[in-house]
């Protein structure tokens, strides 16, 4: 439909800066985020979890725990009767409850519900479990090898080329053209193998949840999800109960970065609930939330550029591993299918690997998988750039897709922004900016897909003239206020006369999970789409009361009026006038809007550092940042500047310090923050954003999800600033000072 | 199990309350008081989520037991409104958008308002090192940082 999509206009509330809805609790202390609720009669509930890498589970005595005075309820696996339809949600129940077999350091094996905390705690120990220890893997490269110890049998993709490990459980190629005629066409080609480590999104809040789940068969589920309706649908899965008998409310969340997509406490907290009869808490401390939530993948990717000497690449290959530890998860392919998309090939070859290790399930983490590919390709694009002594702006501007490039995952682009972000770090005082003694400036590009997805928005007009807006998407980082501002922006009312509020999963119909970048998109779609319905059913009432035709009235700054001379002589009917006689012109007014939305539009950013490298300690400090971003059209500016700078700082983060260290036996050597390090206010610069606003022609006011593509440049800006600064290509993360210093000496 | 019964000074009122000996100043806060302001990011003193003053003097409230509290004062982030009025680094905070999930926000608060009643004209270079000790995931740090700044100039543009 022709209204779905961009036509230019001039904002009055979009692009302003007012105040978020939830402000004011936030910096009270009001606001209650996941752990923050109680209920009367609640139990405490903890889990049990496997101090082994792979074992077999040969038996559980759980008799001792149960007889202890307080402790109401003790669950195994054997007390999930269902067997969900699908294989992705048994393979979640799996990773929430150890069945056959725990497959890493922190599965849960057992749970238990007590009245308090202390009882739980020496419930956990009184259980007795046996355990068969079986060889473990941890390493994606060594995972692939046909005689690694293997994580399940008989999972492996018909994808998968003979040789492999069982362990490996798909591969998937994408790419056009003739690579090998590519090359030979090539100057100069520079191949390159890289490694980096697996990371946790590190949300400062960890898991928790409250549930009650009644022998009626109905339940209650209070939790910090990124998608509440995702947490219904899974867990009356696994329960086996109808998902309208269960209710999940979405607590204010604490983080989540995609780390809360799925669930880990919550189904666990359920079976509790309904053993015991009574409401179950459970929160995972910050040891659990390393451990055994969903960090993400860790990799090994080769990849391989030829050039002409004019700086035209003729072809490009990569292949991209990686581990997503003891469950199938799609990155590699992502990774495979993000890589190269910043460039217009002629001939590529990009081919990625899922390969499963004695690790937690990767979950995603902001463009799971985008990540680690561009540090990849971005590292021999600099490379490339140095070898032919060219600008790298220069080098990846003739090189850089537009519209009309057929993309490197398949499809050709619409209008996107990624030459723009370059023009502009070009254009940038800090592009030219001189450096210092021991520092390097790096630069890379990045790309995210984006997303639409399922949506439901419902917009009530009160009596008073006030309007209540419901959405179903967790709101992160406020994402309330975009909506509120997108709501007024359509009616033609202030900002504030519009309240936004969450909704349970029992108030409005399915929503996606708050991921993809999409909700600023699809449910800023839906809100337009809602407030316009809401405005057809007002310019309805209108007319009638004018007695003219619905066709003959217009909507113009918040009121109806007759369109045109013709259409009669009447003075506009404001939006607050028409809500004050609703009652008698055929009752409540409301706009709702369902839809799965697509044209989310692929994003793009550029980001430069300058950081300076210590040549006796290898410490690195980062001293200068700015990052350019595309966001079609920025709702609230402040938002998406903050979305561009927290997305970089993670990417420092990942670049220089974050790392999952496991020991010999396979267990986790650095589960907290003091060894597990994210970056610090000390560590750290201004982080400058540039917006860029290049309108998405598949929404309505041009916007694009800006969440995600910030954490895509930084480990190659890194990388590449770094290896300047140093004098010496670093193809391994993080560049923690001990291996920064090896590589310096080595060269 | 014999439970201690402590009387404290919470945001300037007489408080008493029963606990365990393990249970931390958090537990207490939180499980006991309902005064979940102050948040359990770690319960190792590593992220600063649970930042309270105890007699003047920030403490990670993860770390001190909440027997400690006999006899002493705490203030935690719901005393920092007085009634309607918000502290400027609370309005501020809203204003210029140095929070994201917010779960950081509550610690940063409490430990900027120390900083800046110690000192109110610290340098950038002040202030990072100051709130070094608490970890803030979503903004990267440059609005809480910058909001810190201004927030001290206004203080002392209107004392
Ligand atoms: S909870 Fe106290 S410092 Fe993290
Ligand atoms: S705003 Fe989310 S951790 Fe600071």
């Amino acid at each position: 439909m022709a209204k779905d999509e961009f036509t230019p206009r001039t904002f009055k509330v979009v692009g302003t800066r007012p105040p978020r809805p939830d402000g004011l609790d936030k910096v009270t202390g009001r606001a209650r985020y996941g752990a923050d609720m109680s209920a009367p009669g609640m139990l405490i509930g903890l889990c049990l979890r496997s101090p082994h890498a792979h074992a077999r589970i040969k038996s559980i005595d759980t008799s001792a725990a149960e007889a202890m005075k307080g402790v109401k309820a003790v669950v195994t696996r054997a007390d999930f009767t269902t067997t969900p339809e699908d294989q992705g949600t048994r393979d979640i129940l799996d990773n929430v409850m150890a069945g056959e077999k725990a497959l890493y350091d922190g599965h849960t094996v057992a749970a238990v519900a007590a009245t308090s905390r202390s009882v739980a705690r020496a419930a956990l120990k009184a259980i007795k479990v046996e355990y068969e220890v079986l060889p473990h893997v941890v390493d994606v490269d060594e995972a692939m090898k046909p005689d690694a110890p293997v994580l399940h049998e008989g999972r492996q993709q018909e994808s998968v080329p003979k040789g492999y490990s069982q362990n490996v459980l798909a591969r998937s190629q994408y790419g056009h053209g003739d690579i090998e005629a590519g090359f030979k066409k090539a100057d100069i080609i520079v191949e390159r193998s890289f490694t980096t480590a697996a990371t946790h999104q590190g949300y400062i809040e960890p898991h928790a949840c409250l549930a009650t789940m009644g022998n009626d068969g109905q339940g209650d589920l209070w939790c910090c999800t990124q998608g509440h309706y995702m947490v219904r649908n899974t867990c009356s899965a696994i329960l086996g109960m109808d998902a309208g008998r269960l209710k999940v409310t979405a607590s204010e969340i604490g983080g989540g970065f995609g780390g809360k997509t799925t669930v880990f406490l919550e189904p666990v907290a359920l079976m509790l609930s309904k053993k015991a009869g009574k409401p179950v808490k459970m929160t995972m401390s910050r040891d659990e939330v390393l451990r055994a939530s969903g960090p993400t993948a860790s990799t090994s990717i080769d990849i391989k550029i030829g050039m002409t000497k004019e700086g035209k690449i003729t072809a490009a290959q990569g292949e991209f591993r990686y581990q997503s530890g003891a469950f199938y998860a799609m990155n590699g392919a992502l990774g495979a299918m993000c890589g190269f998309a910043p460039y217009d090939l002629e001939n590529l070859q990009s081919v990625g690997w899922e390969v499963v290790t004695n690790r937690p399930k990767a979950a995603a983490y902001r463009a799971p998988g985008a990540p680690m590919a561009a540090f990849a390709v971005e590292s021999v694009m600099d490379e490339l750039a140095k070898e032919l002594d060219m600008d790298p702006i220069e080098l990846r501007l003739k090189n850089a897709a537009e519209e009309g490039t057929k993309s490197a995952y398949g499809p050709t682009y619409p209008a996107i922004g990624l030459k723009a972000t370059l023009e502009a770090a070009k254009a940038h005082p800090h592009w030219s900016a001189p450096l210092g003694k021991n520092q390097g400036r790096g630069l890379a590009c990045g790309f995210w897909f984006n997303f639409g997805g399922d949506t439901c928005v419902s917009l009530m007009i009160n009596p008073d003239g006030t309007v209540s807006l419901s959405e179903g998407n967790p709101d992160i980082g406020g994402s309330r206020a975009a909506m509120t501002m997108m709501a007024a922006e359509e009616l033609g009312i202030p900002y504030e006369h519009v309240r936004t509020v969450i909704a349970d999963t029992a108030t409005l119909g399915q929503n996606e999970v708050t991921d993809g970048s999409r909700v600023t998109f699809a449910v800023g779609l839906a809100t337009i789409k809602a407030a316009r319905h809401a405005i057809e059913i007002m310019k309805t009432r209108a007319a009638a009361t004018w007695g003219i035709e619905p066709d003959a009235v217009e909507w113009v700054d918040g009121a109806a009026q007759p369109a045109g001379p013709n259409a009669g002589k009447f003075p506009p009917m404001t939006l607050k006038e028409i809500a004050a006689i609703a009652s008698n012109t055929g009752g409540p007014i409301a706009g709702h809007h369902e839809v799965n939305a697509e044209g989310a539009g692929v994003s793009f950013g550029t980001h430069i550092a300058d950081t300076e490298v210590d040549p006796e300690t290898g410490a690195v400090k980062v001293v200068r940042y700015t990052v350019f971003q595309d966001a079609g059209k920025a709702v609230h500016p402040d938002y998406v500047e903050g979305q561009l700078q927290g997305g970089a700082v993670q990417g420092i983060g990942w670049a220089l310090n974050e790392e999952y260290i496991y020991g010999k036996d396979g267990t986790l050597q650095n589960a907290g923050y003091l060894d597990y390090r994210i970056p610090v206010a000390s560590d750290l610069p201004m982080i400058e954003p540039v917006i860029l606003e290049i309108p998405n022609p598949g929404h309505p006011y041009g916007v694009r999800g800006v969440g995600e593509t910030g954490i895509v440049p930084p480990l190659a800006t890194l990388a590449n600033a770094v290896s300047r600064a140093a004098g010496v290509r670093m193809t391994s993360l993080p560049m923690s000072p001990p291996k920064l210093l090896a590589a310096i000496k080595a060269s | 199990m014999s439970r201690i019964h402590v009387n404290t000074t919470i945001n300037g009122d007489a408080t008493d309350y029963l606990c365990e000996a393990e249970d931390t100043l958090l537990d207490v806060l939180r499980d006991q008081l309902d005064m979940t302001g102050s948040k359990e990011g770690c319960a190792s003193g590593d992220c600063g989520a649970c930042t309270v003053r105890l007699d003047g003097r920030l403490v990670c409230s993860c770390l001190v037991l909440g027997a400690e509290a006999e006899g002493r004062t705490v203030e935690t982030i719901e005393g920092m409104a007085d009634g309607e009025t918000l502290h400027p680094l609370q309005k501020n905070f809203i204003d210029k958008a140095a929070l994201q999930c917010g779960i950081c926000t509550p610690g940063i608060l409490v430990a900027a308002k120390d900083l800046l009643e110690r000192n109110p004209d610290p340098t950038e270079e002040e202030v990072r090192y100051w709130l070094a000790g608490n970890l803030c995931r979503c903004t990267g740090y440059d609005k809480i940082i910058r909001t810190v700044l201004e927030t001290a100039a206004e203080m002392r543009g209107a004392a």
